[in-house]
């Protein structure tokens, strides 16, 4: 494939519209990383101008410590997306090798009940996951929202990571067996080193959206000790006043972690989307 | 003492009976091959040997002991697959010492049958690769490696040979048999391949639709085949059956005669046209379409400058020839 020569014009094509696309895509985000450091004035006289000596400030990412919990908020947010992150790539794989690996009666059935969870969203449950928490006495607890993000996460988890592990060759999973690894041994040490760019791809999938939620947070968890970022940042939205210097940074900040644990998924995540692709 | 015995093995998957009461023995040092078109549960019998499938019923018994329900880690076997099946994420010392980690074997004991083992196969450069590093054959030796390492009463080949080009196959293969010679242990090896069948073999199992249809040494199975299917299926080119060719052949029969053993004469039983011709250098195979509309091989030893179009009469000895019934048993020449 690589010998194949494309025509210049098709390759500036490509890069071009790429290009573009990140561009655009972008610029929301460039727009609030350099509003954050501008005083409220300057935000509202030129929202697209950098910030200079005039402008800057760093009022916004001030008001930001010093006004609520904005560390602890921070670490729920970690706390909830990590934990979740780790229940449905945990769970989540071994039903999919459960799935793939063993014949037994019922599998197709249950491979699609999990399945089914990925057509129907979690949210019209609200009600009925509002009243089960509150008699199970875990509102405004850290759980509540782990428990709730991993059965969000985990149809999609079983129905990406089953395929692939159908893909790992019979022969090294009873090469195991012969060798006296058991099931744990194979599904951990030969399967999941291999199927590593699809738990990849799992994670980043599940990772932004329990990040950015705002719903459970809200009717789960709304107490200020279990706060999660995305709903500490909202007690600078006023129904009259709103502190964007605060929120512009309160949201710069959220940004980080995710990049963060994007750059390390990222080699992983693009093999695994490709990998169907290109074999 | 034997090395294998089964009885009245059976195999169903689910409808599909796929293994249809084998009975086999196996001797101790004994190098028996499993031969047959794919699909007739070759390789099934061979995971059923290994406690990878369980027999829906009959006897599988290892040594002295029956391991129905011994997992396979435990039946004192080691296996070597077609795929290889490496582990991917170990060097080849760690591949060839896994099996022997798990068993709990001490550091030094893994280490030197590792080193013997290595030593044995060439492979002592390549200790600290991974096999991705490898190639094919080199991946098939750490394969073979990890075999010999577990020092198991029997071995379990699953054609490892297929993925290999053809020179490469022709080493390897003499390889397996010095292999088999130096350790004089008792081997199991699957193929589709008759002639991996022949060479290697003191035992064949000629394998159709799960169940055994002929058991024998090479020669054993090459000159006295039991049906018509064993009598085709050994031998390349393949054995020619003819009905209608042969003067003298009862109705009903079909007579059998190898390749080898037509020949070109002037007072041969058999007239026919040729059709095509296949000059190797050191065989020449004519492909003759007969006047009564059957085609068959004739393969002549040496170069021959026959050409395509020529009309030729074929002979052969009565004796070297095999009569079969409509059920494609074997069975004496009717008289005429």
């Amino acid at each position: 494939m690589s010998t194949l020569r494309k025509p210049a014009g098709t390759t500036i094509a490509a890069h071009a519209i790429l290009i573009t696309y990140t561009l655009i895509a972008l610029f929301p985000v460039f727009v609030i990383l350099i509003n954050s450091f501008k005083t409220r004035r300057a935000i509202f006289r030129e929202p697209l101008a950098l910030p200079n000596a005039d402008s800057f400030s760093l009022i916004g990412y001030q008001t930001v410590f010093n006004q609520g919990d904005f560390f602890l908020y921070f670490q729920n947010s970690m706390i909830v997306t990590v934990v979740s992150l780790t229940l449905i790539l945990l769970f989540g794989a071994m039903a999919a090798f459960a799935l793939a690996e063993y014949g037994f009666r019922g599998n197709t059935l249950m491979g699609l009940y999990l399945a089914l969870g990925i057509m129907i969203p979690i949210r019209i449950g609200t009600v009925a996951i509002l009243e089960m928490m509150v008699s199970t006495g875990l509102v405004n607890t850290l759980t509540a929202l782990i428990l709730v993000y991993t059965a969000q996460g985990l149809p999609l988890a079983v129905f990406i990571l089953s395929e692939f592990m159908r893909g790992v060759s019979d022969d090294l999973k009873n090469a195991g067996r012969i060798d006296g690894l058991s099931e744990y041994q194979i599904f951990f040490r030969l399967v999941l080193p291999l199927v590593r760019p699809a738990m990849a791809t799992v994670a980043v999938f599940n990772m932004i959206p329990i990040w950015n939620d705002l719903w459970f947070p809200l009717i789960l968890a709304p107490a200020e000790e279990v706060k999660t970022l995305t709903l500490g940042s909202q007690v600078f939205i006023g129904q009259f006043v709103t502190d964007w210097n605060a929120v512009l940074s309160a949201l710069s900040m959220a940004i980080l972690p995710v990049m963060i644990l994007y750059v390390i998924f990222s080699r992983q995540l693009i093999r695994g989307i490709t990998s169907g692709a290109v074999k | 003492m034997t090395a294998l015995k089964l009885e009245n093995v059976n195999k169903s998957f689910g409808p599909v009976h796929v293994l249809k009461d084998i009975n086999l023995t196996v001797e101790e040092g004994e190098f028996v091959v499993f031969v047959g078109p794919s699909g007739c549960g070759k390789s099934t019998l061979l995971r059923v040997i290994a406690g990878l499938e369980d027999a829906s019923s009959g006897t599988v018994q290892i040594g002295d002991d029956i391991v129905n329900d011994v997992p396979p880690a435990k039946r004192g076997i080691a296996m070597v697959f077609q795929s290889y099946a490496l582990y991917p994420h170990l060097t080849v010392k760690g591949n060839m010492g896994l099996g022997l980690k798990q068993e709990g074997q001490p550091k030094s004991v893994i280490e030197e049958r590792v080193d013997k083992a290595s030593k044995m196969l060439d492979l002592d450069d390549y200790l600290t690769r991974r096999p991705a590093e490898l190639s094919g054959g080199q991946r098939q030796r750490v394969a073979i490696g990890r075999a010999i390492v577990r020092d198991p009463k029997l071995f379990l080949f699953d054609e490892p040979l297929s993925n290999l080009d053809a020179a490469l196959r022709m080493n390897t293969r003499v390889e397996i048999a010095a292999l088999h010679r130096t350790l004089s242990a008792s081997m199991i090896y699957v193929t589709h391949d008759q002639i991996e069948a022949m060479t290697l073999a003191d035992k064949i199992v000629v394998l159709r639709d799960g169940r055994i249809e002929q058991i024998g040494s090479p020669m054993e199975l090459y000159n006295n085949p039991a049906n018509r299917f064993v009598a085709g299926f050994l031998g390349s080119p393949s054995m020619n059956f003819l009905v209608r060719s042969v003067p003298g052949v009862a109705p009903g029969q079909t007579i059998g005669i190898r390749p080898e053993y037509l020949g070109l004469r002037a007072d041969g039983q058999i007239a026919g046209q040729v059709t095509h011709v296949e000059r190797l250098g050191g065989d020449t195979n004519l492909l003759v379409r007969t006047e009564q509309g059957e085609t068959l091989t004739v393969r002549l030893f040496g170069q021959n400058d026959t050409q395509v179009g020529a009309d030729v009469r074929l002979g052969f000895d009565p004796q070297m020839a095999f009569y079969f019934d409509e059920t494609d048993h074997r069975v004496l020449p009717k008289a005429a």
